[in-house]
């Protein structure tokens, strides 16, 4: 773009502005955790459905997790998921400042108690389905 | 400034509704999708649990309670509409600029989805 002094302008490109800089690309990569997480919703939504149709549909899913490029994109979505929490909570003394007293709670505090929170709910889901239900 | 017309609706914003939902799902989704990729997806190809513990009968018993079906169509739900609208919002990043088009495929597929887990609970 030429401006009224004569000078150019170079406008960022509009597809890969975000690979310049490492910032941007973390940013994105957040951005796009949100799409292995709508990945993985919708095979669990697939996997319902096929569990309502019968035995058969049913293991037709679950034989599908031993595939390499399943397990690739299992591997995928995990990280994602993983990276999508982790940004979530770092901020959470900004998205959500809490006072005790008058006295505002360090931000380590409130980040550290979502984290634990992350860590219990995981063993809790983990174990509920494990050693909880009929068999 | 603008007049206020009693004969006028205000025009009514749906922004509290998707972005309560994104955030929502994005707490829900933190909290849990973690878990729930390592235990459905991961670890029975990588030999932490056995096939077993996911067979037919199994699941269809844990299922058997209208609580479980509930809650986990709570999960699902708020995991899809929070990756509708985050990937509505995040297609324009990529320089993808038609709102319209993102709104229709991303909401859509949501709804889609939304419904499928609706119909194979009930």
């Amino acid at each position: 773009m030429k401006l009224a002094n004569g000078n150019y302008i170079r406008s960022p490109n509009r597809y890969s502005w975000w690979l310049r800089q490492g910032r941007y690309v973390r940013y994105m990569m957040r951005e796009l955790s949100s799409l292995f997480i709508g990945v993985f919703s919708v095979m669990m939504v697939w996997g319902l459905y096929r569990l309502s149709q019968g035995e058969t549909a049913f293991t037709a899913f679950t034989d599908m997790f031993w595939s390499k490029s399943i397990l690739v994109l299992s591997v995928l979505m995990f990280l994602f998921a993983a990276y999508h929490s982790y940004t979530w909570f770092i901020v959470t003394p900004k998205a959500m400042p809490l006072k005790l007293g008058g006295k505002r709670i360090a931000a380590g505090v409130i980040i550290g108690a979502h984290m634990l929170l992350w860590l219990l709910c995981s063993v809790a889901v983990w174990a509920a389905f494990v050693y909880g239900g009929a068999v | 400034m603008s007049t206020y017309d009693p004969n006028v609706a205000p025009k009514v914003s749906n922004k509290p509704i998707i972005w309560s939902l994104f955030a929502a799902g994005g707490t829900v989704t933190a909290l849990l999708t973690p878990v729930l990729v390592l235990l459905f997806a991961l670890a029975v190809p990588l030999g932490i649990l056995p096939a077993e513990m996911f067979s037919y009968a199994r699941m269809e018993s844990l299922l058997a309670s209208p609580l479980i079906r509930l809650v986990v169509f709570g999960i699902l739900f708020l995991s899809l509409w929070h990756t509708a609208h985050r990937m509505r919002i995040t297609v324009h990043d990529f320089g993808l600029r038609s709102d319209g088009a993102a709104v229709f495929v991303f909401y859509g597929l949501a709804a889609i989805a939304t419904i499928v887990l609706a119909v194979a609970l009930i």
